[in-house]
């Protein structure tokens, strides 16, 4: 009886000896998971952190600049006083103008990938293309621009050269966004408007590009906030160093905020007395930019919200 | 019948447009490559292309000019190898952290906090390299000028982490759960899942991001441009007759040269020239990294259907 009790004793004891080894493995299994989770969500938080911080020197740095003046007037005095009106209009009139060039190719290139083209070899070098089109450096389409429109052709260094530059620089985004809102629509829109006797253009034009429309909208004004932003092929192609009035045509020359930001912090005689107006352009520029892109989030959350199918 | 007949004439047209369209992407990238290569020609002819790829001098409007693009390509990869130091593990771990770890709504945070960060005019990095990062860096180091091949892998760390972030993420979340749930199954915990399934069945896809990331650091201007100060030295510093990149001095790259002379060049001149084989050579440079990508992508979704 004793003996038994013992022997029983004696398993239970390496039962639980046993049972405790392992929960003991996987409590440190557990801490370790917990420390390794907690360094992940701290170097993640660190990104959000650095746009804080960003956005928090750009605000502190240009909210005492910015005012009703500052937006509406032209630069003056060398630019130490006044506003960077014609800055503004000039980005305006550069992103509109640079939409207007790629809005029509991009699109029709995404219907061919996508409503026409199969799956052969061509199509594969197409979105190779696109691929690496995407990768080229901003500075190499500007010395592009400067070589074929600028020189070549002879647009000169004006709105135009600039415009057509940056649209070929944005044909990428918008190839790529359009192609993901046709791939939206449902297949069986296509076959049922076939079916009825459409041709294939009629279905794309009536039963396709409707539904795609909210999609490509994204896709563009993404690619404007990103037009909108650059510098780099501007400098080459048309950007006025400074310029009192708006540019009459598209052979003049223009202001644009980001080479504005550019000269006033580092080619301006006095950077140090213009650095509060570079603080107050840098302010506005990004604000411009992320306006424009919370406008793109806007559309596609509100297309998401209706969609019907 | 006419009408079937114009109707099959106008079909046809229609996607002759359409198919034009879609050839544009070759075409638009073809002619920026013969372009540049054709308007390099004359500067290749009279300089060589030995001096523009093996020579570190470059002085093209000087009496005595020097062609040597060997500096600024150096500087070009310490600067973006840098940036790449700094970004690779920040994006790596923050792509984990978002597709495996976080919350819904942290998640969503993080989402909308990156595609912020890759909307930042490289203009505006540049700015603030210049009015607050410099001048750490500077004292920091003990530096009299801030201006640094540091201070530029800095800026563009943070311009290429929304890249790395956004397709590591994409290469996380098409690891299929199957991986996952056997890993469970057998006992593992979620970081050993982690650790020991999720990121190396993403690993073709991560390399990817990762060399797109290298690429748009080598072909970012205007970060560079304000935060480097943009000397032409070789960018070298010899520790124990070893040379090293040295992250402590000013430099130029290659985008930033272009940037800096494109603007006053005359139209035509050697110098015009020789602005397009630098211009080429960055082309190369980028479509070969891109290219690497590609295929890395490739491998990523064929593999994983």
């Amino acid at each position: 009886m004793a003996n038994l009790s013992k022997k029983k004793y004696s398993k239970n004891i390496s039962q639980i000896t046993h049972s405790l080894e392992t929960h003991r493995q996987f409590a440190k299994k557990n801490i370790k998971e917990k420390i390794n989770f907690g360094i992940f969500a701290f170097v993640a938080s660190s990104a959000v952190l650095t746009v804080l911080v960003l956005l928090g020197i750009l605000v502190k740095g240009g909210s005492g600049v910015i005012s009703i003046e500052f937006i509406t007037q032209m630069p003056m005095s060398q630019m130490t006083e006044g506003g960077i009106y014609s800055a503004i209009m000039g980005t305006v009139y550069l992103s509109l103008l640079t939409l207007l060039f790629s809005l029509p190719l991009g699109v029709g290139a995404a219907i061919y990938l996508h409503e026409w083209a199969g799956k052969g070899f061509f199509v594969r070098l197409i979105r190779l293309s696109i691929r690496n089109l995407a990768g080229v450096p901003s500075i190499v389409y500007g010395l592009f621009g400067l070589g074929i429109f600028a020189a070549t052709i002879g647009f000169g260094t004006s709105l135009l050269s600039a415009s057509l530059t940056l649209a070929l620089m944005s044909l990428p985004i918008i190839i790529t966004a359009s192609e993901e809102a046709l791939k939206a629509v449902p297949q069986e829109f296509r076959e049922a408007s076939i079916a009825l006797g459409a041709t294939r253009w009629e279905t794309i034009r009536y039963q396709v590009l409707p539904y795609a429309l909210p999609g490509i909208a994204t896709g563009s004004i993404l690619s404007i906030a990103r037009a909108a932003g650059e510098t780099a092929p501007i400098i080459l192609t048309g950007a006025a160093y400074f310029l009192p009035y708006l540019p009459g045509s598209l052979f003049d020359r223009f202001m644009a905020l980001p080479y504005h930001l550019y000269i006033l912090s580092t080619q301006h005689s006095q950077t140090a007395v213009v650095r509060p107006l570079a603080y107050g352009t840098a302010l506005v520029l990004i604000a411009i930019v992320l306006l424009v892109n919370a406008v793109a989030i806007y559309i596609r959350y509100r297309s998401r919200k209706n969609k019907l199918w | 019948m006419k009408s079937t007949k114009t109707l099959r004439i106008k079909n046809s047209l229609i996607r002759l447009y359409f198919t034009i369209n879609g050839a544009l992407a070759i075409i638009i990238l073809l002619m920026i490559f013969f372009f540049l290569l054709n308007e390099g020609y004359p500067a290749i002819k009279e300089i060589g292309l030995g001096e523009f790829l093996f020579k570190s001098r470059w002085m093209p409007s000087s009496g005595d000019p020097g062609y040597g693009t060997l500096a600024l390509i150096l500087s070009t990869l310490i600067v973006a190898f840098g940036a790449m130091v700094i970004s690779i593990p920040w994006g790596i771990v923050t792509a984990g952290y978002i597709s495996e770890i976080a919350p819904k709504k942290i998640q969503e945070i993080l989402k909308t906090t990156i595609e912020t960060l890759a909307v930042f005019p490289s203009v505006v990095l540049g700015f603030i390299a210049l009015t607050t990062v410099a001048p750490l860096v500077a004292r920091i180091f003990g530096l009299s000028n801030g201006l640094t091949a540091l201070t530029g892998s800095i800026m563009l760390s943070v311009m290429a982490l929304p890249t790395i972030i956004s397709i590591s993420e994409d290469a996380l979340n098409s690891v299929p759960k199957e991986y996952k749930e056997a890993a469970i199954a057998m006992g593992a915990t979620r970081w050993e899942v982690l650790k020991k399934v999720t990121y190396p069945s993403a690993s073709s896809g991560i390399l990817a991001a990762v060399m797109l990331g290298f690429g748009r650091a080598i072909g970012e201007t205007m970060t560079v441009l304000m935060a480097t100060g943009n000397s032409l030295a070789m960018p070298m510093t010899d520790i124990h007759g070893i040379p090293f990149p040295d992250f402590l001095t000013s430099v130029r790259t290659l985008t930033a040269t272009i940037a800096i002379e494109g603007s006053d060049v005359p139209w035509g001149s050697i110098h015009y020239h020789s602005l397009f084989v630098v211009g080429a050579i960055l082309f190369v440079l980028t479509f070969i990294i891109n290219l690497i990508a590609d295929l890395a992508i490739n491998r990523f979704k064929g593999g994983n259907g």
